[in-house]
Formats: structure tokens, sequence, C-alpha cells
């Protein structure tokens, strides 16, 4: 980081102490998994931006704070970033994505748990997460009962708003999520104390569509052979559109593209003729977590798309700019998020569908399903997806992992034996 | 032409010479703490210079070395294996301290496979372990005494360190250690049929790895599976036998 932010740090209440330890320790280190890859595209913008990623935008938030502006944090592809906006509020993806804070975590929360809720949990009861400290508010969901159940922890020590994500996608589900984001919209102008009008959240409805159409336009280029970016840039992208502001980060993904664009016109790509494209599907990779794509783009595959939450899910799909009325704005709003593959939702039939769609377009070799450990949904998902991949011939690996490096050995050989096998 | 195989395992490095229908040369050597070393010097001992393909978990540290190339353990057992015994269906491997299943199709090729996940449970380390827990000089004695065992006596535990406590409390109860080692053998069994299941399983089944010299672990396979169980002449060279044959191949394509 370029300047000095301890001052910063220990004014938002950051143990400074845990916070070094954090900071040398992110596994495996940026420089190796990133620095080394050969012919990037220009991304020093989104270099810089992981680089300061607990400094200059923490500052940016900090200064937004004194302005009276106020940060609200989410863990969750449901949360309407547009409400948030158009209250005058920021807001932050929270990361969990590294094991941090465990012992802490676990005098709240059972030992075996999906390592992204005890990470939560970690990060927020060890303080060292200078993000977690500047958020006024966070969003739960119940997309999961540990995270539905770790969120009553989690309000001892910071006001969590619940959302409740139905299970379902019938009419009266639906129903209930309008309500809910209904709900949401009230209490971003409670902590917010900020009005939102027709015209600030058709504003912000159309800043967020913005960069849900710069990444969209980015993973459109990745369909080209050879790929003109690699799977892990393309996700640490998709990471870093979770904290970043929103008007940078769009123009920012759209430069790119032009040169993306200049590479595909030329032929370039970012890796050796012939090698396997490959979809990676599953559970969220939250930053720093880059442990499987560097596995499998260092055993000599591209990842050409992510059907995960830092992917796809993310930013398929925009809201109608066009509307009469919050009322309907709302009700757009609600329609857009819905319409998300979580496997939290029964049947998910969805998330198949868009995977066979997804290997035919990005004329894919295998796909890679990824589960963090413990998440029930997904794993058991997994079934799903591997019955109907079976049906359609494409092949599939089934991975389960977690934040740990001790298995990385394995996963390797696994993937390699994958590679060989549709090769 | 001949090409050399290396199999660099967590317990074991095995070496194999192939001029592709025979082996002329092979060798197996326990791990010990420097296994790139090891292998090295295994490599540079050939007694004359040929291309050799790594496999196993050091392949890596290999390749940088005197490998020229590097295949998964998968398709390596896949290839010796198909070798040894064409129209082999089904690979099962337990070494050291990994444990595979692997589905051929017709022509030889890597269909589907599974492998345990990051913990040695299962594996021939878990049986080391239990070897040492009951008393015995060796993982060998261990073997040949618990095919005496009756059956009856069960461990659940599927963990080593858990698996340890439970057959130290069998002890301790009198249960005669016989039996104990028969349930411990059983529980390996049981782990691998599970992952047989998993990819299904497609007679005959080839068993390869250390774990295939232990006459109590075979004997289980065979009640456990209902199905023939082919056991090459030396389970622990499949390995480095299947990179060897790799490496022919790579050599025809060039």
């Amino acid at each position: 980081m370029s300047g000095d932010y301890r001052k910063m740090w220990e004014s938002i209440g950051l143990d400074l102490e845990a916070h070094d330890r954090l900071l040398q320790a992110l596994p495996p280190a940026y420089g190796e998994v990133y620095l080394t890859q050969e012919n990037r595209p220009a991304m020093d913008y989104f270099d810089f931006v992981v680089n300061e990623i607990h400094g200059l935008r923490i500052q940016e938030l900090q200064e937004h704070k004194a302005r009276g502006g106020k940060v609200i944090g989410t863990f969750c592809v449901f949360v309407p970033e547009e409400i948030i906006r158009a209250a005058g509020g920021i807001c932050i993806g929270l990361c969990s994505g590294i094991e941090i804070g465990s012992a802490q975590a676990e005098k709240v929360l059972p030992r075996s748990i999906c390592p992204l809720i005890k990470s939560f949990m970690g990060f927020k009861l060890a303080r060292v997460c200078p993000y977690f400290e500047s958020c006024d508010m966070v969003v739960g969901e119940t997309t999961c009962d540990g995270k539905k159940k770790a969120f009553e922890i989690l309000n001892d020590y910071v006001p969590v708003h619940v959302l409740e994500v139905p299970q379902m996608k019938r009419e009266k589900d639906r129903l209930l999520w309008r309500g809910e984001v209904g709900d949401f919209l009230a209490g971003v102008e409670e902590v917010t104390g900020n009005r939102v009008t027709a015209e600030s959240l058709a504003r912000s409805v159309r800043e967020v569509n913005g960069k849900r159409r710069a990444l969209a336009r980015l993973a459109g280029l990745r369909k080209n052979s050879p790929a003109p970016i690699s799977g892990k840039d393309s996700l640490l992208i998709e990471q870093i559109a979770m904290y970043d502001d929103v008007e940078r980060f769009t123009l920012k993904v759209n430069q790119l593209c032009d040169e993306l664009e200049k590479r595909v016109r030329e032929g370039v790509g970012v890796h050796r003729p012939g090698a396997p494209r490959i979809i990676v599907t599953g559970t969220p990779m939250a930053i720093p977590n880059w442990k499987v794509p560097h596995i499998i783009e260092g055993s000599g595959a591209v990842i050409v798309a992510e059907e995960l939450c830092t992917g796809l899910r993310y930013f398929e799909n925009t809201v109608p700019e066009e509307s009469e009325s919050m009322e309907q704005s709302l009700g757009t709003i609600a329609d857009r998020y819905m319409n998300i593959n979580c496997a939290c939702f029964t049947p998910n039939t969805g998330r198949m569908e868009k995977l066979v769609q997804l290997a035919e377009e990005y004329n894919a070799d295998g796909i890679i399903h990824c589960s963090l450990s413990f998440c029930d949904p997904y794993m058991i998902e997994a079934n799903r997806v591997e019955k109907m991949l079976k049906e359609k011939g494409i092949p599939m690996l089934k991975i389960e992992t977690d934040y740990g490096q001790e298995d990385v050995g394995q996963l390797r050989t696994r993937i390699e034996a994958f590679l060989e096998m549709i090769g | 032409m001949l090409s050399a195989g290396i199999d660099i395992g967590s317990r074991t490095i095995a070496l194999v010479v192939t001029d592709g229908k025979e082996i002329v040369q092979s060798a197996v050597v326990d791990t010990g703490f420097d296994p790139a070393k090891k292998a090295a010097e295994m490599a540079a001992g050939l007694t004359q210079a040929v291309p050799v393909t790594a496999t196993g978990y050091g392949r890596h540290s290999a390749k940088n070395g005197f490998a020229g190339h590097v295949i998964t353990e998968i398709k390596a057992h896949a290839l010796g294996a198909g070798r040894l015994f064409p129209g082999a269906g089904t690979v099962l491997d337990i070494g050291g301290q990994d444990m595979k299943v692997i589905l051929l199709d017709a022509k030889g090729n890597v269909e589907d496979f599974q492998m345990n996940d990051k913990c040695a449970a299962g594996t021939g380390k878990f049986l080391e372990v239990m070897a040492g827990a009951l008393g015995y000089g060796s993982v060998e004695d261990f073997g040949r005494d618990s095919l005496t065992g009756a059956p009856g006596t069960r461990i659940s535990s599927m963990c080593t360190v858990f698996a340890e406590s439970e057959a130290v409390s069998l002890v301790h109860r009198g249960t005669d250690r016989r039996d104990i080692g028969r349930a411990l053998h059983a529980s390996v069994i049981e782990r691998a049929f599970g992952l047989i299941q998993r990819v299904g399983c497609a007679a005959p089944l080839v068993f390869t790895g250390g774990a295939a010299l232990n006459p109590c672990v075979v004997q289980l396979l065979r009640e456990r599976i209902k199905g023939p169980v082919l056991i090459p002449g030396d389970p622990q060279l499949v390995g480095a036998l299947g990179a060897a044959l790799s490496g022919l191949e790579n050599k025809n394509q060039q």
C-alpha cells in the first residue's frame, strides 16, 4: 500500500497487531497467483485496487462517512445495491474469503461449519476487516441455515437487517420477496436518514446496470478462442466489483474490454493453443480465495466462465430502466433478484439449464463443480448438476474444499487427471 | 526403444523401464525424507540413457529435474493396469496416502475417477499406524495374522486417529487382536467400496498399490465386491509402468 493508514485503521477500531498478521498472511500470495501470469492485458487498475484493498478504498469510505454518508455491508448477491445507492449509501460486499479469527469465531459458532460463515464471524470478532468496521449496518439473508442462524449472533456485534429470501419461485414467493425488498428500502432509509425518490432510484438502477453490463461485456469476450483474459483475472475483477466505486469500476472494466476486443480481433490470447476450456460452478469464491482457479489454470487449462455468485450470478440480467412509479421500480428490482439461480431454491432447475447453455455458448470442454465444505445446498445440488451434465455428455469434476492450503496437492492431481481425461 | 517411468509416491518410489512389451528393469524403494533426491538417484542409476516420465505426488519436482514428461497417477494406473490386464474395467489403487478408483472405457481410457479427499483414512498409512497400535512388527505380519481373525468386530471410525483409539479400547476390553485387525482391514475395504460405488464398478477390477500385497485386504475385497479381482505380479509397479508406457506414446507422436 502506498500511504500510511495506521492512524485510520486505529481510529475505526481495528486490532492493529492482528491486522498486520492478516496482511502478511494472504495465501497464496497475490504476486505468485497473479503477477506471474503471461501475456496479461492491462490490469494495472485492478492490481492497484487489490493492493489498496485496506488502504485507499477505506479512506474513500471514511471520507464518505465524514460527509454523513452511510456504509452498508452485504454477504450475498440478493441484496439490491440499487436501493442502498438510491439512499445515498455505499454498498460493500464483505469478503469472507480467508481463514481468519477462527479461535474467536469458534467461541460463538460450531467448529464444523461453512468456512465462509466462520470467516465473516472471525473477521468481525477479531476486528481485522476495515470494511466491516466501517459498516453502519450489515445485511444478512436466509439463503442457508448456517448464515440465517449466524446472523442472529452477528447482530450482537453490528446491526443486521435480515432479508428473507424465499425457498421456491412460485407467485406467492415472489410476492413475499417484493415485500422484503420494500422492507429493505424502509430499513435503508432509516439507517441513512435519506428518503429514496423515484429519481434517485432510477439513477441508481442505471448505474448498477452499467456495472452489470460492463461485466457482461467482459464475460462475452471470453467466449472467443483464444480467450483474451485469464479466468483468474476475470474472477479478480468480479471480486473487486463488490467493493469498488461503481462508476469508476464500470469505466475501468469498459476500458479493459476495449483492449480485449482488440486482442480478439488480432487473435491474441492468454493461453497455449488448444488449452481445455473450463467453466467453474458452485459456491462463491470471495477475495482472496483464488485457490482452485490458480490450480486449474496452472495445470494448463483456461477458465472461460464462472457460474458463481462471484461471477455470472452477480451481473446476469439487468433491471428495466423505464419505470412509471417507485412501486413499479421496486417490483422490477425484486424480480431481477428472484431470477438468480441460487441453490437455496428448490428446485433450482434454472441453474442446470444455464450450465448446459453456458457450456455451449462458451464452447467449454468441461465443468468443475467447486463447493465449500459444509455447504449443504451446493454439495447436494451437485448431484442434480451431475445428472444433467451426464445426460448432455458434458464432463464434470466435483471438488469440495475450504480455505486451507493442505489439500492443494490432492486437488492438483484430481484437476490434472480431469484435464487429461477430457483432453 | 526403451522408456522409463518413475512413480514418486508418499511411501515408495517405483521405477520401471520397458520396451513396450516387457519390463526390462524395475525397482521399488522407500521414499525417505528427500524424495526428489532419491528419485533423481534412481533415474541416474539407469543402465542406459532413456527418456523418463514421472508420476505420483512428487511428479512435478521431477519435471524440474530429470523427467521429460509428467502424467497423473490416475492416467498412469489406467495405462499400466490396461497393459497388464487388457479389458480391465476398473482399477482400485490403494497407496501409501491415497486411494483411487478409476473407471476405464472399452479402449482402456479413463472414463471417470474418484480419489479420497485430503486425509489418509483407508490408505496404506492407516494400516501402518494400526499395525503399530496392535503391536505388529510389520504390516505384512499384521495382514497375515488378521486373515485369521473372526468377523463380528466393528471399527466405525474412518479417521486414522479415532480408529486407533477405537482399536486400543477394544484391546482393553480383551478382544482378540486378530479380530480387531480384521475389523480394521474391513474398514479400509468399506471406504474403497464407497469410492467404487461412486464411479460404478465395471468388471473385472484390477487391484494395485502396496495394499494389494496384503492378503487380508485382498480377501475382504473379493468378498465385498463379489466379483473377480485381478492382482498384478508386482502391484507397486503399475503406476511406474503406466508412466513408462505413456513415454513411448509420446515418442510415437513425435
